[in-house]
């Protein structure tokens, strides 16, 4: 028997894997965007708002759920790709997982965006990166304002913060300021935007910034930020 | 379920350092599991069990978890002190710039082979 040192952290497989997604989507000008939420926070609802709004861009979408293909259904209604992804049972995506959905989703078509639609859990998805370029998370106003301090990793590890279901903020105690401040407390500057997917309230910030995410990421020279 | 994915990965990386090190069967695995990596231990260990006898170089593999006890960082006072028992505010100054020092890590430490 000998004795090795290992020292490689116990998701360094899928950490690489990850990496190249990355390099692989940036060489193809694709940029791939993690969306996280818990379950019933409207993220079907908004992806559908988003390619109405936004017809000159191709999007793709891949639905990762436990079972069903509802969601899939849902975006190919709108004439966006859209392939069904099911985690047998797994609670997150990780990134063998993504890479083998992006093969299903590409037939030599250009996307520019690809969603990734990740499994309604609020904990497990936020501590596997995927290899997208962009992580986003959506907060709906039913769930509550304290989320950030009862799941603090999916606030540290987003690059954006959606509030979603606004159009519901007279029904709830929803302290919107509160929210802003607890998820700016756990990652500072993250950019944080109210809207209702349903009315189009608010969809205009969000669909400019990720623009200029996109057109960061296609551009030709320099990384992209991922962090 | 989590712990099942991160021993999926786990398994991955240990077949692959045997690959590298002309290993043919890996018997104690020491990890490095940090106070706050939100691993149930427990339940890490029963994953591996239900995987390892499929994988013929960890057939008979053992784990050892060692745990790394979760520091926080005050920036403020320039102290440190214990996570778990009093989490982000800094209880001797009652900050809330603080930072977690260590105690998030899963890190394989090192396996005896041959």
């Amino acid at each position: 028997m000998k004795i090795i040192q290992v020292g490689a952290s116990i998701t360094a497989s899928n950490d690489r894997d990850a990496d190249l997604i990355r390099a692989k989507m940036k060489k193809e000008k694709t940029l791939l965007v993690n969306l996280m939420s818990a379950p019933g926070s409207g993220k079907t609802t908004f992806l559908s708002r988003l390619i109405k709004d936004m017809p000159d861009l191709k999007i793709g979408v891949m639905e990762a759920d436990i079972e069903s293909a509802v969601d899939a259904e849902r975006i190919e209604a709108l004439g966006a790709k859209a392939i069904q992804v099911h985690t047998s049972g797994m609670c997150h995506m990780d990134a063998g997982m993504t890479g083998t959905a992006l093969k299903a989703i590409a037939d030599g078509e250009h996307l520019d965006l690809i969603f990734l639609e990740n499994v309604g859990n609020l904990i497990c998805p936020a501590e596997y990166d995927t290899g997208a370029g962009l992580n986003i998370m959506i907060l709906s106003v039913p769930e509550g304002d304290d989320k950030p301090l009862k799941y603090p990793l999916m606030f540290l590890k987003s690059d954006a913060l959606i509030v979603s279901k606004i159009d519901a903020l007279p029904y709830f105690t929803f302290d919107l300021d509160a929210c802003r401040r607890r998820a700016d407390d756990l990652n500072p500057g993250m950019p944080v935007f109210p809207v209702s997917a349903k009315k189009g309230d608010g969809m205009a910030a969000f669909e400019d910034w990720l623009r200029s995410k996109l057109a960061a990421w296609t551009a030709d020279e320099g990384e992209a930020d991922h962090a | 379920m989590h712990e099942m994915g991160i021993v999926l990965h786990m398994v991955d990386t240990l077949e692959e350092t045997a690959k590298d090190n002309d290993l043919t069967r890996i018997g104690k695995v020491t990890l490095s599991v940090g106070e706050v990596s939100g691993i149930m231990t427990d339940l890490f260990t029963d994953c591996f069990d239900y995987f390892k006898v499929r994988h013929p170089v960890l057939r008979d593999a053992s784990l050892v978890l060692e745990t790394i006890p979760a520091v926080t960082w005050c920036d403020s006072c320039k102290k440190t002190y214990e996570t778990v028992r009093f989490g982000r505010t800094c209880p001797y100054c009652g900050s809330g710039e603080t930072w977690l020092l260590r105690g998030n890590e899963c890190v394989i430490k090192e396996i005896e082979a041959e």
